[in-house]
């Protein structure tokens, strides 16, 4: 490996969800954790489970294996605690994941213009392509309603 | 050499406030902004049966003064499983009256979290935030948060006429704040 290549490499975390794994830029990994109790109260925003105390700070879960295998969670083993980004600002967010999770260095592809805005690019690791997460596109936030309220226009505008 | 002053502990701001429970679920609401507690039966009488299109959440409404309180079922609101409502709290400086379950218990909250910002749907007009007390997170509830102006102008529209809304006679208990 040439210098200039080893450059290029990036760290990720790599999580796995049901059989699948997809990895997160470490640098917006905050932590693993053993699963703690959920805090459940009425709310109306899809993919939020409850929060988790951490740290003394209050976190969000976010189960998003839906959108991505296409099923809920039915068992899991840690959360991951990532940040994500609301414009300037930062929050946490727990991922429930199901497997152990790993850090690996690999070299980061662009995402295409046809892949979903939750794909932040691919990486290659151990012969599999993997899809690195956006998690600013694939956790819910405010910019939601606006996509929400845009693809009802759309519904409504068409015959 | 003089020693530093030592510096004074800074006191902790603290907010006054009452757990109560709506369907199970546990909820807390400053005390301030509570004006009076009163059992749902002493407001049978003076209450007044309305239905507003799409609102299923107000079906009774009260004569104060000059003004109108709507009685908001708590568990519809928050669309939890139905329960009967054994009180009601006025709240200071809104035309609510929210119907709950029961009062867990009044103390203090020394931090307000806001609401994550993931939490993008109505429950951020619901709730000024949450807070954590003895190991459990609960939601504190906004009192403008249960009535938005669209439904006070349905609620309005539906009030049937002036002369029908007694005067109530039913005492309440009086929160101090």
């Amino acid at each position: 490996m040439t210098v200039l290549a080893e450059l290029e490499l990036q760290t990720f975390v790599l999580l796995r969800l049901g059989e699948r794994r997809f990895a997160v830029s470490s640098g917006q990994i905050v932590e693993l954790v053993a699963p703690s109790r959920v805090f459940r109260f009425p709310h109306h925003t899809p993919k939020i489970e409850g929060v988790i105390l951490r740290r003394g700070r209050i976190v969000p879960v976010c189960d998003v294996a839906e959108p991505l295998i296409g099923k809920r969670l039915t068992s899991r083993r840690l959360y991951l605690i990532a940040t994500r980004h609301y414009g300037a600002q930062t929050e946490w967010v727990a991922l429930p994941v199901t497997g152990e999770c790993e850090l690996i260095n690999a070299e980061l592809m662009a995402a295409g213009a046809s892949d979903e805005p939750h794909v932040g690019g691919w990486i290659s690791h151990a012969g599999d392509v993997i899809e690195v997460l956006n998690l600013d596109a694939l956790t819910p936030g405010p910019d939601e309603i606006v996509r929400e309220a845009a693809l009802q226009e759309t519904l409504e505008a068409q015959p | 050499m003089r020693l530093a002053a030592p510096l004074k502990p800074t006191p902790v701001r603290s907010e006054q406030i009452i757990l109560f429970r709506v369907s199970g679920q546990l909820f807390a609401v400053s005390s301030a902004s509570v004006q009076e507690v009163r059992s749902a039966d002493s407001l049978s009488g003076g209450a007044i049966e309305i239905t507003a299109p799409g609102l299923r959440k107000v079906r009774h409404v009260l004569r104060r003064g000059d003004r109108s309180l709507f009685i908001v079922n708590g568990a519809a609101h928050f669309g939890l499983p139905p329960s009967p409502g054994v009180l009601v709290f006025v709240l200071r400086k809104t035309r609510t009256a929210l119907l709950i379950d029961g009062i867990e218990k009044m103390t203090a909250m020394t931090r307000l979290q806001a609401l994550p910002l993931s939490f993008c749907h109505e429950e951020r007009q619901w709730y000024r935030g949450l807070t954590a007390l003895d190991q459990t997170v609960v939601p504190v509830v906004r009192p403008e948060g249960f009535l938005s102006s669209e439904d006070l102008a349905l609620l309005d529209a539906a009030l049937p006429p002036m002369e029908i809304l007694g005067e109530e006679a039913v005492e309440g208990t009086e929160l101090q704040q």
